[in-house]
């Protein structure tokens, strides 16, 4: 697996030791100096990538679905075409890249992005499948995966498209964030029900790391996360949520549409609600009102937000 | 000295800025600080010595809850307590110049005037001494106080001799400054004081005489020569004229015109009970809810032991508090039921209404600056700028409040149920 990173940290690589280890794989790091855009980075990683000639997958980070890798590489090597990439259908197609392509072999004729007229409701999924070739079409320089490449690509016949089963969110956005988790704790609920919560004042899709706490007369749920070492204190209503690892949320508050980040302190009888995301190791003060606020890492808030905005 | 008390309670179509608490009670029964409000006037009127009679003045019909009231009082703080209904709205001056027989029946040689709306540490027998001090026994005394220079434009203005005290000039709510000395709206009278109402009433029977059409306003702007209105009318004249003065206090002082000031005037009075009514204080106990600053619970009240309550709560007969809930600078009318976990913050809680589970209720202070000793609470607009001024949230008798939602800087009428959150609205 190649990590193309803008930004390397020693805390990413140590995570990624550890993936390393816990899965028996190789993973290396393409880190590029400046910006390459969305393809100019597999141009970096070519060493690495048409190493033993075979297709080689591209995904973008910021999605979530049920990958079909097995299907798609199966798809890919039956029309032999240079690249192929997954499709699903979406209700508002003009915020992404849109694929017009013919229904019986699904050879993309058209790739539109961000159409202003309406072209087609299925989108570029952000998952793709390219054999090695397709290198020589990628320069070391900023480039546009979707502007550039794959356009000619279309023009040229060696673009496919394979519609994608099941639910797809791009959660790049907190509010998008929200409810890709809530689709993910979905299809978790129809093939891995034993993983999701349950008990006492657990409602709906709830996933809980078996270290957290959760205190009495509490109400998770439904679509709720809530990671490593969490403590949950008496008294606390939690509805479409994710509670990163560390973070505690004391007693008699209400959580409804939030993130809460790492190491967060949430103080009592607080309501929070509206898409509030909090950053790494932010204090919420006691008895406080949050409306959409999104307050960044290592801030104490003492006030309360009764409207959407930004705490710097 | 024979001494007397007159409370001018107002009527219906006064005080409306009370609304819609003053739809289930008249507004000088509204309970303050845990008692209503107009009892703290006649507590401080029947401790004078002398007091013969405490006088109600107003024009509400007479209604059940008014009379309860007054037994209870008489039976409480024994001294006659009666209640004079005006015919029409006389004014500050027209209803007591109307009862002036009765309130000199029994030889009374001075009596103490108070308006209903106001919170007060009431130096009455300091306004007495005061008099007998400054030597003239005829004199007429009003209880003053200092406001900042913006506020006590909103007020009764007075200047005085700074050695006397004696009144120079009374302007009432000017548009330009003309002093911080404030009128509190409570006055010491003797019988006197009546010769120079008369003679407003004359002039106002002269000019009506001279505009003969309906609908052209005379200088009073009422059709009425009885309607007198002490401040402008009569204060306004005697200044100059040696026999008005100002006693000035720095107790503390409020004029109670809206819910809000309700809240804060609550406050004001339970610091008071530190000292006058240390039993009507809840304390922290084990078992108890938590008790935070200065907090007035009902005996009959249910509040569960998790309960964090105060500073600055008033808690009425029958209130049910559930588990985890905070309440926090309120009022909670008698009957409320608040459920567990629910937030109540800056807010009345009208009678027999509900909230719901983890539901929050609140509303924004309208304290005075905190760092001006001087400053006086605003009487705000309920618009500004075509918005609702934030302001306490209100919630009228029997209100259901449903789980989880919050209601924010509202105010919602009596017999509301609601189904979703609000905020900066008035839910009719």
């Amino acid at each position: 697996v190649v990590l193309a990173v803008s930004y390397m940290s020693d805390a990413l690589e140590a995570a990624m030791r550890e993936q390393e280890q816990r899965l028996g794989i190789r993973i290396s790091m393409s880190h590029e100096k400046e910006p390459l855009g969305t393809a100019g980075p597999l141009a970096l990683a070519r060493d690495l990538l048409a190493e033993d000639g075979e297709p080689f997958f591209v995904l973008n980070s910021d999605v979530i679905c049920e990958f079909p890798f097995a299907a798609l590489a199966r798809f890919h090597r039956q029309h032999g075409g240079e690249g192929s990439l997954v499709v699903t259908r979406v209700e508002e197609p003009a915020k992404y890249g849109v694929v017009v392509c013919e229904a019986d072999t699904g050879r993309i004729c058209r790739f539109v992005e961000k159409p202003r007229v309406f072209v087609s409701n299925k989108i570029n999924a952000g998952l793709y499948i390219f054999s090695p070739g397709i290198l020589q079409r990628i320069q070391l320089r900023p480039t546009s995966i979707e502007k550039e490449i794959f356009p000619a690509m279309a023009q040229d016949g060696q673009l496919y498209a394979m519609e994608l089963q099941g639910f797809w969110m791009d959660i790049g956005q907190p509010k998008d964030f929200l409810t890709g988790m809530c689709m993910y704790l979905q299809a978790l609920r129809a093939q891995h029900p034993e993983k999701l919560h349950s008990g006492p004042g657990v409602v709906g899709n709830v996933l809980v790391d078996p270290s957290a706490k959760i205190g009495a007369n509490c109400v998770i749920g439904p679509n709720v996360t809530i990671g490593a070492g969490v403590v949950v204190e008496d008294g606390v209503r939690i509805k479409r949520c994710t509670v990163l690892e560390g973070a505690r949320i004391r007693s008699h508050s209400w959580l409804e549409s939030c993130i809460v980040g790492w190491s967060c302190s949430v103080g009592q009888w607080v309501r929070m609600e509206n898409v509030t995301v909090l950053g790494e190791d932010v204090i919420v003060n006691d008895e406080l009102y949050l409306n959409g606020a999104n307050v960044l890492p290592h801030k104490s808030i003492a006030e309360s937000v009764p409207e959407p905005r930004i705490i710097m | 000295m024979p001494l007397k008390a007159v409370i001018l309670i107002g009527g219906p179509q006064k005080g409306t800025r009370f609304r819609p608490l003053s739809f289930e009670v008249p507004k000088p029964l509204f309970p303050v600080a845990g008692v209503p409000m107009v009892q703290h006037h006649i507590e401080a009127c029947a401790k004078v010595p002398g007091m013969k009679e405490i006088l109600l003045m107003g024009f509400y019909q007479p209604n059940e809850a008014l009379s309860r009231f007054l037994v209870s009082a008489q039976q409480e703080f024994k001294v006659p307590i009666r209640y004079l209904q005006e015919y029409a709205a006389l004014g500050t001056g027209g209803g007591i110049y109307h009862f002036r027989d009765q309130i000199l029946s029994g030889g009374a040689e001075a009596f103490f005037v108070l308006n209903a709306d106001v919170c007060s540490e009431f130096p009455l027998q300091e306004m007495l001494e005061f008099r007998q001090q400054h030597g003239d026994m005829h004199s007429f005394v009003i209880l003053g106080t200092t406001a900042n220079r913006t506020q006590a434009l909103n007020y009764g203005c007075i200047v005085a001799n700074a050695g006397t005290q004696e009144v120079q000039h009374y302007v009432e709510k000017p548009s330009t400054f003309v002093s911080e000395i404030i009128n509190c709206g409570i006055y010491l009278f003797t019988p006197a004081i009546f010769q120079h109402i008369g003679e407003v009433f004359q002039r106002n029977q002269q000019e009506l005489a001279l505009c003969p059409y309906l609908g052209e306003e005379s200088s009073n702007g009422w059709q009425r020569a009885e309607v007198i209105r002490l401040e402008q009318d009569v204060f306004t004249a005697l200044a100059g004229s040696g026999k008005l003065y100002v006693y000035k206090t720095d107790g503390f002082w409020s004029q109670i015109k809206s819910a809000g000031s309700a809240i804060y005037a609550s406050r004001l009075y339970l610091n008071q009970y530190s000292k006058s009514h240390p039993e009507r204080l809840a304390q922290n106990k084990p078992g108890g809810p938590v008790i935070r600053g200065n907090v007035y619970i009902h005996p009959t009240a249910s509040i569960d032991s998790t309960a964090v309550l105060g500073p600055n709560v008033s808690i009425g007969e029958g209130v049910t508090v559930g588990a985890g809930v905070r309440v926090r600078e309120s009022i909670v009318l008698h009957g409320a039921s608040l459920h567990d976990h629910t937030c109540v913050l800056n807010t009345i809680v009208g009678w027999d209404s509900t909230i719901g589970r983890w539901a929050r209720v609140e509303g924004t202070p309208s304290d005075p600056n905190p760092n001006d000793p001087y400053a006086k609470i605003d009487s705000e607009t309920l618009f500004r700028d075509g918005r609702l001024t934030p302001s306490i949230t209100i919630l009228g008798c029997s209100v259901t409040i449903p789980a989880e939602v919050v209601i924010l800087n509202s105010i919602v009428l009596p017999h509301k149920e609601l189904s979703r959150s609000y905020k900066n609205q008035i839910i009719l």
